[in-house]
């Protein structure tokens, strides 16, 4: 089932969570909403699943309006970030809940409850714990009972507030690789929050990057990734360095580097900031040409596989640069030495860079 | 030592505050309740059971443990709205009446009974709203309940109130995101979770709805085989120096008192099963 969110906005109090958004979620994709706290991607999908009503706007399920339904009628299954399991229930009866509440009418049969439940069950891989108590489990099985329960009444759509957000890292990562591959199994169309931009990348077709109540910018992760729209989807997805600026017609002139940013063609010597990526910068011992830039080295920090290497420039400004292992290693750089840094990738927005 | 045997624990006292908790409950309570078993050992067998099985002194026993279970059981459900209200809901005057709800524990029973006794009396401010209906409420079972109702009241409220607090409001949209009615997301979901406060509340009303004497003995009539209750009847005896007698029906309360609330405990127990790993 598509979703189109057409105008929604909410406010609590006089803080505005959605300031006039619109979005589209195809049928059976994976969206991610990318943002950082506060940005309104839980409101949004709040609204979605009719737990928090709009100021205004609409809400279409499969182009049909759906904007006043009641939660029971929206078909959607909720995962939340504490999973909100009843905890007086065992694991079956948590995951047959959602069935047993039905109607008498449409209600299935016991047996039929119960392949059901022994189906999804297998599904997340904890057939032998049906017997157990929420209060038993470990985070990430009680998650997987959560997303379980939310599956069992055949949701239309798939709704998940920050499903890791609880979880130590080792357990995070296997649980989203699980849930993509989960939804390439049942392609049912599903939206998930998240502030962890790794997460969103590596899980969703789809990114929405939200900040203060807007989509700053929306596509696949590459997309996203690789030509952000805005600078803070550059801030956001990972490091970046900030090099002050300006740029005239056509010539940004950063942090001492010439470049060519046909983009700005029009502007005339507007100040400008040039965002490079922190495994964007080549460090060099020796400067081959202008387009290094001479830096002193004031730390180097081992974190896992890359080696993060902090450099103040000529004029005091700090960048960080992150090396592979094995680069840093042939450099064998040594605090205090003098280097060159040479920006591989630099992207330049005008300071009044409007969307 | 296996018997001792513990975990190491941050706060170190294991064997002192053991051993305090132990002689705390013995001067406090097991030396005073033995006292009671020593003294009714002193009667025969059949001396025994005549004091404690007298027509009059059996339908004491119906109307205090019946009237206690009754205003048990209306506190039950109305401290459970109580509470509701008290936690789920924002009015002006909200903490007003949350310290209302503790009135009951502060109050001399005394002036309670009193209170009680001349508002549903014939001529009494409701007594004679309800005497035309057809109601009587004071000087006659009812009064009894009425007044257990009163002095119970609070431990429903107190007992049932934090676990409300703590209730997620996650929990409720999961049930109707899971296509629950309200009621059925109340029934299925919020009750069971309520239920073990519940019942200690419910518990604790009805120990003390038992034990209560002075609230009681002004409104209740106090007329043998009717509304008579079992402490009067134990300080009747008292007043006719007759100790062993006294003693002995108190025994029979207590056992079965304790009884009551050890099943009681025991459903509680059941109906947290789930918390108990």
């Amino acid at each position: 089932m598509s979703i189109d969110i057409v105008g929604i906005s909410k406010n609590f109090g006089s803080f505005t969570a959605l300031d006039q958004v619109s979005l589209t979620v195809p049928s059976g994709e994976l969206v991610a909403l990318l943002g950082p706290s506060g940005s309104g991607k839980t409101s949004l999908l709040r609204i979605i699943a009719g737990l928090e009503t709009p100021d205004s706007g609409h809400i279409l399920f499969n182009g049909e309006e759906a904007t006043a339904r009641q939660v029971q009628e929206r078909k959607v299954g909720f995962v939340f970030q504490h999973y909100a399991l009843f905890r007086h229930m065992t694991v079956y009866d948590n995951i047959a809940f959602g069935l047993t509440v039905k109607p008498k009418k449409t209600r299935p049969s016991k047996l039929d409850i119960r392949d059901k439940v022994f189906n999804l069950l297998k599904l997340i891989q904890l057939e032998q714990l049906a017997d157990r108590y929420p209060a038993q489990l470990s985070g990430g099985q009680r998650q997987r009972v959560a997303l379980a329960r939310a599956l069992a009444v055949e949701p239309q759509v798939l709704l998940l507030d920050e499903p890791f957000g609880a979880l130590d890292a080792k357990v995070r990562l296997e649980l989203r690789r699980w849930l993509r591959r989960l939804h390439d199994e049942i392609h049912v169309t599903s939206v998930f929050v998240t502030h962890d931009q790794e997460e969103a990348l590596e899980v969703a077709d789809r990114i929405v990057v939200m900040n203060q109540g807007r989509i700053e910018q929306q596509g696949t992760p590459s997309e996203v990734y690789d030509h952000p729209a805005t600078p803070f989807v550059f801030d956001f997805l990972g490091n970046v360095n900030l090099f002050q600026g300006r740029v005239h017609e056509g010539k940004a002139r950063v942090a001492g580097l010439e470049l060519a940013t046909p983009e700005h063609a029009a502007a005339r010597n507007a100040p400008a900031v040039g965002y490079v990526r922190s495994h964007d910068i080549e460090i060099e011992r020796d400067a081959l040409d202008v387009s290094a830039l001479e830096a002193e080295v004031r730390y180097v920090l081992s974190v896992g596989p890359l080696v993060r290497v902090n450099l103040a420039l000529t004029d005091g400004h700090g960048i960080e640069v992150d090396l592979a292992r094995d680069v840093a290693d042939r450099l064998s750089l040594s605090v205090g030495e003098r280097v060159y840094a040479r920006p591989r990738k630099v992207r330049v927005f005008t300071e009044d860079y409007q969307i | 030592m296996g018997l001792f045997r513990r975990k190491h624990a941050v706060l170190p006292g294991f064997g002192p505050s053991l051993g305090y908790t132990i002689f705390y409950l013995s001067v406090v309570v097991l030396i005073p309740l033995s006292a009671l078993f020593f003294k009714t050992a002193t009667l025969s067998w059949d001396q025994f059971v005549t004091a404690v099985a007298a027509p009059r002194v059996l339908a004491s026993y119906r109307v205090t443990f019946g009237s206690a279970l009754v205003a048990a059981a209306v506190n039950g459900v109305f401290g459970v709205l109580v509470a509701w209200v008290l936690v789920r809901y924002r009015f002006p005057g909200k903490k007003l009446i949350d310290a209302l709800v503790d009135l009951p524990f502060a109050l001399p029973t005394a002036v309670a009974g009193i209170t009680l006794a001349s508002i549903y009396s014939a001529n009494g401010w409701l007594g004679s709203r309800l005497e035309p209906l057809g109601i009587k409420v004071a000087f006659t079972p009812v009064g009894i309940m009425v007044a257990m109702i009163f002095i119970g009241l609070p431990f429903v409220v107190r007992t049932v109130q934090p676990v409300l607090e703590e209730l997620d409001q996650e929990i409720e949209e999961a049930a109707s995101c899971l296509g629950a009615s309200r009621w059925q997301t109340f029934y299925r979901v919020l009750f069971p979770t309520m239920l073990p406060a519940i019942l200690t509340g419910f518990a604790l009303a009805f120990a003390r709805a038992v034990g209560e004497y002075g609230s009681i003995i002004f409104i209740a009539g106090n007329m043998p085989m009717e509304s008579e209750i079992t402490p009067l009847l134990i300080i009747t005896k008292l007043e006719q120096y007759d100790y062993a007698g006294a003693t002995a029906i108190a025994t029979v309360m207590l056992l079965v008192s304790f009884l009551l609330l050890l099943s009681i405990n025991m459903l509680q127990k059941w109906s947290r099963r789930f918390a108990d790993n």
